[in-house]
């Protein structure tokens, strides 16, 4: 019999649906891959206790009947999601032994489902970075870079837990990338949807005119059907929409006949590797073989997108993150006799960030100060309006997606210096940050390797609001890509 | 546009981020090195572009009754606080 831990959620839904296994045995099952997998260090905290408890309650509505899609689903939730009750870090020192009062509004909506929560993801420090080398408990590995353990590859807890079929599937936030670079990076799907889609109250806001919360998960259909769970209204997040949330499920017929698909072309001279600029272009026939019509785009300010981000990100987090002084939660630094609180906030913040989370605090201060605000902040604000008209202009021009690579490169070694070098690192999301910079929904699909075995992704950006199509020709790249390779166990 | 020691100073008191005075040179030079990487967007025009503050497409605020719909919640809120004493998040002197 199948491991029940390496069903995607379709499959588990229609099995416990069929009672050919109880929510029970499936999260056992999870739990046992996850306490396998501790060296992947993909979990924060494990919540076995809770996920018992949940799932017994799932068998109870599944024995009812008419239980939701994700009744009796067990999931990885990264820890910069609110959980109440539930310790949450962020990854960083400054909220050790902070548990939230109250539950996120995506959260929620997933218990309400009677989805089966196993633990919380590990992650960057307060989701800075692309591969939780400045988390506070240390990296969480790909399990796609085994390399006999001398090149461990540091990844990300929400791609490592669905790689290494711990979970089906998890929720994470993105804010440049973080969703889609590294499930680019891992062989899994990570989507970011609409700016607005999803409400965010409850998650822990690193530059909130960016963040978004979305799925990762194994296929696109899964990711469907976790994107529908979580999506609509948040009375808690003014900038949520109440649009509403389709059935993105029912929209994958596969059919992108007469798609228009617009390719920024100008790229294919942007550093990556070979077999990325490979599989774009292979990634280009499929869609063209399914019946989309390609067109070449042109994008003039997409590549300014790195520097506008490291601009952005830093300015608004510096403000967001002023609120982690060591008063309400989490980390307070001892003080010795005579001092005050000026030295209780310098040295709470210099004991509890890490010197990579601090040093994008500053760099966001100067660039929101008096005399600086015009130079960077500003001026990167208008650099972002015109990368969101180039996506708009193609867009209006009758392009419905456009087509490039998750990432420039494959997962680096851990030894990879780039790893340590921001800025290189802003690079990496250089696919990314487009979308995320005009608040378009867009995913990333694995589609084939590279010479090491390595998994690549192929990302689809869309048109606001239009998840279902970005989907549902994520759904036709998937079949024509035919990616079923699944990390080899050396954990 | 180098940063001097003084800027490093100013912006780790702004930021309420303790930093060594012997370290201040290091963080300089780090903060030259960051803002070098966005240096290129000086040479892009934009001449007549309004800044864009968020990405809303078409977001429209919804107004909502103004009313209490939430509270009452001063325990759990005052739980997770390292210090908290008679109903109150408790400080260090404030002395400045």
């Amino acid at each position: 019999m199948t491991k029940l831990n390496t069903l995607t959620i379709a499959a588990a839904r229609d099995g416990l649906r069929k009672r050919d296994f109880t929510a029970a045995e499936l999260a056992e099952a999870c739990l046992g891959a996850m306490d396998e997998a501790r060296a992947l260090n993909a979990f924060a905290l494990e919540t076995g206790d809770e996920a018992r408890r949940q799932a017994a309650a799932a068998d109870t509505r599944l024995g009812a009947g008419a239980a939701p899609d994700l009744c009796g689903i067990p999931l990885g939730i990264k820890d910069n999601l609110l959980t109440r009750g539930t310790p949450t870090q962020a990854g960083s020192r400054i909220l050790e032994g902070f548990v939230p009062p109250f539950e996120g509004a995506a959260t929620t909506r997933l218990w309400q489902d009677g989805a089966v929560m196993l633990g919380k993801l590990n992650l960057d420090e307060l989701a800075m970075g692309v591969s939780t080398a400045t988390s506070v408990h240390g990296p969480a590995l790909n399990p796609w870079r085994a390399d006999g353990g001398a090149k461990l590859s540091p990844g990300d807890g929400a791609t490592a837990a669905v790689a290494a079929r711990i979970v089906p599937g998890a929720i994470g936030s993105d804010t440049g990338g973080s969703l889609r670079q590294p499930a680019s990076w891992a062989g899994v799907v990570g989507m970011k949807p609409t700016w607005g889609r999803v409400g965010r109250s409850g998650l822990v806001a690193v530059a909130s005119s960016l963040d978004q919360i979305g799925p990762v998960a194994r296929d696109v259909r899964d990711a469907a059907i976790l994107l529908g769970a979580i999506a609509g209204r948040d009375a808690g997040d003014s900038t949520s929409s109440d649009r509403e949330v389709p059935d993105f499920e029912a929209a994958l017929s596969g059919d992108i006949r007469g798609r228009v698909v617009g390719i920024p072309r100008q790229y294919r001279d942007a550093p990556m590797d070979d077999a990325v600029a490979a599989l774009w272009e292979r990634g280009i026939g499929m869609l063209r073989d399914a019946g989309a019509e390609v067109r070449d785009i042109v994008l003039p300010n997409f590549a300014h997108g790195p520097a506008v981000f490291a601009t952005i990100m830093p300015a608004e987090a510096s403000s967001n993150l002023a609120r982690l002084d060591g008063v309400r939660f989490g980390y307070r630094a001892k003080l010795g006799p005579g001092e005050g609180i000026s030295e209780m906030y310098d040295r709470t913040r210099a004991e509890g960030l890490s010197h990579e989370v601090q040093r994008r605090l500053m760099i966001g201060t100067h660039m929101l100060s008096s005399g600086f605000y015009e130079v960077y902040f500003n001026h990167a604000r208008k650099v972002r309006r015109l990368i969101a008209q180039d996506f708009e202009t193609a867009f209006e021009s009758g392009v419905e997606l456009i087509l490039t690579p998750g990432a420039p490169t494959a997962a680096p070694a851990a030894d990879d210096p780039a790893l340590l070098d921001a800025v290189t690192m802003y690079d990496a999301h250089a696919f990314t940050v487009g979308a995320s910079l005009a608040g378009l929904p867009a995913i990333s699909v694995p589609a084939g390797t590279d010479a090491q075995g390595l998994p690549l992704g192929l990302q689809l950006i869309g048109r606001a609001w239009d998840e279902a199509g970005v989907l549902n020709a994520a759904f036709s790249l998937e079949r024509a890509a035919g990616f079923v390779a699944s990390p080899a166990r050396w954990w | 546009m180098s940063i001097d020691i003084a800027t490093v100073r100013s912006l780790a008191h702004l930021a309420q981020i303790g930093i060594e005075d012997g370290d201040l040179q290091t963080w300089a030079q780090e903060f030259d090195t960051m803002l070098a990487a966005v240096e290129p967007l000086a040479a892009v025009n934009v001449e007549g572009v309004e800044p864009m503050t968020n990405p809303a497409h078409s977001l429209r605020l919804i107004l909502v009754e103004d009313g209490v719909t939430d509270g009452n919640v001063q325990e759990d809120v005052l739980r997770g606080a390292p210090d908290a004493r008679e109903g109150f998040y408790a400080v260090p002197k404030v002395r400045e």
